[in-house]
């Protein structure tokens, strides 16, 4: 009884009566979308149509929308269709979900070529509006910077502490650990490299120029963009999404001050410190393998560090730090404001705002590279 | 009538199916949170086919009242029945079922935002139901009717939506399964007057063509005293008191000589309209 079924009876060629039977609910939507197809293709009345809803359990909006649609269909001929057999609250019902839904007009479909073309196009705007608006927002901060420093503003200090402290001091124990790790395992290839050549030893410069000037600055950047810098466009872009961006600026303050500066002055501070600590730990980490696995004692690895690092060799690494933090920082920054109000755009940005970071922190690197190599520091 | 015939329905004790019949049921409830008690010892019933009006001061509990009973903050204490079954003790399948079985307003519309509004609504649709693409479009469309947005809307983000506008495709999604009961938390609020009474009209229409229960947390005169069959007080944690808007305005309580009888409650209509049958 329950199942809907529609049935044409009496088929004179001057009009027809189509009776409904059964529930004509959600729950049958599938069975639904068949009886009416097949109601519609089997109208072979010529003149007006009855459809008899007397004997119908019961129906909701999914159904009712059926029925106004059947009888619509029906109604295509220019043959008046009248509905009956229906109780007043079924009445209203019907009326209410009786619309001619004009579906928007599809979009014009574009061939691949073209959009494949089109994409191109856009990426490139967008390169270009990424470099614009990271330039326009660096301005936006030197500016911050500047109230600052002329006394026009305040720092907020307690922010840059609790910034710090989430930024600094928590990344402490894994950028330690990576270092560590990266430390012994670089050490462990270089021994068994050196080994042929008798010059095991020689792992002490090695480890020490690179952890210096390389590794330490680049593990930490990588480390620290992963870390803080997609927290850092996550909280941005759920305060945008909410509004508290608006709500912030409407009170008169700059979100720049409030809010970004914080978080670069920590990460710029928090950089250097980082660093070294990293420096430190790949350090150490290449001394334990030397010795345990290199056979060096440690008199020889620390006599050798001594003579291959220099006050240069330790300033080149930890010059770079600062400058990573800026990029980190902004990078994140600007991805944070760009979201938009979904959820998705969250992620999106978020996403873009460590890959981004992470290319530019090698960029950079190479730029320093270049930049040391000509000045032969 | 639209009396749904799925497996799961005829599960339901028979006293819970006909009009009238207590459809929630909701015993000795204690919710809290940490030290504080939001809830305790409070009982209410929603009869089927009713507009249930929750009202109380901001902060009483009428937002976890309405969470508690769909499952969302578990209870510290006491017993809801929902179309007669025991949330508590309710298996994980049986109670999906019963989820299919009602629509939520959140009181801050909780639309997907990386969908739009026409994706938002069919998504329970989607999920649930067996439609081909054109009739899931075309529903779609007919719950943005339904609410009285236009179709123009469908393919909005909720970020590109206004206020009232969240609201009412809200509703649509908590219509989209066209379900036995709905919870509204404040459907009204930041609407405007004509809105807002349209919202009314919509949802005392649903409720009479589709039978619908309604549970309704609200601090809108004109809904309560317009479409509202019954009124549940909340306060110190527990309904102080239960009846029509008449009832409601006879009692001794100060906060409900307060609210009912206030300066508002004479401004808006509840003196001068009362609910027939
Ligand atoms: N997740 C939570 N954790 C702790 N306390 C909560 C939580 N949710 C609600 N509360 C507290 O429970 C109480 C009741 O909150 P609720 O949101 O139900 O109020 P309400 O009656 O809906 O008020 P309004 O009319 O303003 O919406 C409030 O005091 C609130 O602070
Ligand atoms: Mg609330």
């Amino acid at each position: 009884m329950a199942i809907p079924a529609a049935a044409w009876q009496g088929g004179e060629r001057t009009g027809g009566r189509l009776a409904l039977t059964g529930s004509w609910n959600a729950e049958h939507a599938a069975a639904l979308e068949g009886v009416v197809a097949a109601a519609l293709a089997k109208s072979t009345t010529a003149g007006p149509v009855a459809i008899e809803c007397s004997a119908l359990v019961g129906f909701d909006t999914l159904g009712a929308y059926l029925i106004h649609k059947l009888a619509t269909g029906l109604g295509s001929g220019g043959h008046p269709v009248e509905i009956v057999g229906l109780t007043p609250a079924q009445r209203i019902l019907l009326d209410e979900v009786s619309v001619t839904i004009r579906q928007p007009e599809a979009r014009s479909e574009l061939g691949n070529a073209y959009r494949i073309l089109s994409d191109i196009g856009e990426g490139v705007v967008d390169a270009g509006r990424d470099v614009a608006g990271g330039v326009s927002f660096f301005g936006s901060v030197v500016i911050a910077l500047g109230r600052l420093f002329t006394g026009r503003t305040r720092l907020r200090f307690p922010a840059v502490v609790a910034q710090l402290e989430r930024v600094g001091l928590r990344s402490v124990p894994i950028i330690v650990l990576i270092s560590f790790l990266v430390g012994a395992i670089i050490s462990q290839q270089s021994v068994f490299q050196l080994r042929p050549y008798g010059t095991v030893q020689f792992v002490a410069d090695l480890i020490g120029i690179l952890s210096l000037r390389e590794l330490a600055v680049l593990l930490t950047s990588i480390m620290i963009a992963g870390r803080s810098g997609s927290s850092f466009t996550a909280e941005l872009g759920s305060m945008k999404m909410r509004e508290e961006v608006d709500a912030l600026e409407t009170m008169g303050m700059d979100p720049i001050e409030v809010l970004v500066l914080p978080r670069l002055l920590a990460l710029i501070i928090a950089m250097p410190l980082l660093t070294f600590l990293s420096a430190m730990a790949s350090i150490g980490g290449g001394a334990l393998v030397a010795m345990v696995y290199g056979g060096v004692s440690a008199d020889v690895f620390f006599s050798r560090l001594q003579n291959a690092i220099a006050l240069n060799t330790f300033l080149v690494g930890m010059i770079k730090a600062p400058f990573m933090a800026l990029v980190i920082g902004i990078t994140a920054c600007i991805e944070g404001f760009a979201v938009r109000g979904s959820a998705e755009s969250l992620g999106t940005h978020t996403t873009a705002s460590v890959v981004k970071s992470i290319f530019m922190v090698i960029v950079v690197d190479g730029l320093f590279a270049m930049f040391f190599a000509a000045i032969d520091y | 009538m639209a009396e749904r015939n799925g497996h799961d329905r005829d599960d339901d004790p028979p006293g819970t199916r006909q009009p009238g019949g207590t459809i929630i049921e909701v015993r000795d409830l204690a919710v809290g949170f940490g030290e504080r008690l939001i809830m305790d010892g409070l009982d209410l019933d929603v009869r089927r086919g009713e507009i249930l009006g929750v009202v109380g001061a901001s902060g009483t509990g009428k937002s976890v009242l309405l969470r508690t009973i769909i499952g969302l903050i578990r209870q510290r204490r006491g017993q809801i029945r929902v179309f007669g079954h025991d949330m508590g003790t309710i298996g994980e399948r049986r109670r999906r079922l019963i989820e299919q079985r009602w629509g939520i307003l959140f009181q801050h519309g909780a639309l997907f935002s990386s969908l739009t509004v026409k994706q938002n609504i069919q998504f329970p649709m989607r999920e649930y139901l067996k439609l081909s693409e054109p009739l899931l479009d075309e529903m779609a469309m007919v719950k943005l009717h339904l609410v009285g947005l236009k179709p123009e809307a469908a393919e909005r983000y909720p970020s590109e939506l206004s206020g009232g506008m969240i609201k009412r495709a809200a509703l649509a999604r908590a219509l989209a399964l066209d379900p036995e009961i709905v919870f509204l938390d404040e459907p009204t609020s930041g609407l405007d007057p004509i809105g807002a009474a349209d919202f009314d009209e919509l949802i005392a229409t649903l409720q009479k063509t589709l039978g619908l229960t309604v549970f309704m947390v609200t601090h809108d005169l004109d809904s309560l005293a317009g479409i509202c069959d019954r009124i549940a007080a909340l306060g110190d944690g527990k309904v102080l008191h239960e009846g029509t808007i008449d009832e409601m305005k006879q009692q001794r309580h100060p906060w409900l000589q307060a609210y009912f009888n206030g300066p508002r409650a004479r401004a808006s209509h509840v003196h001068t309209r009362s609910r027939g049958a």
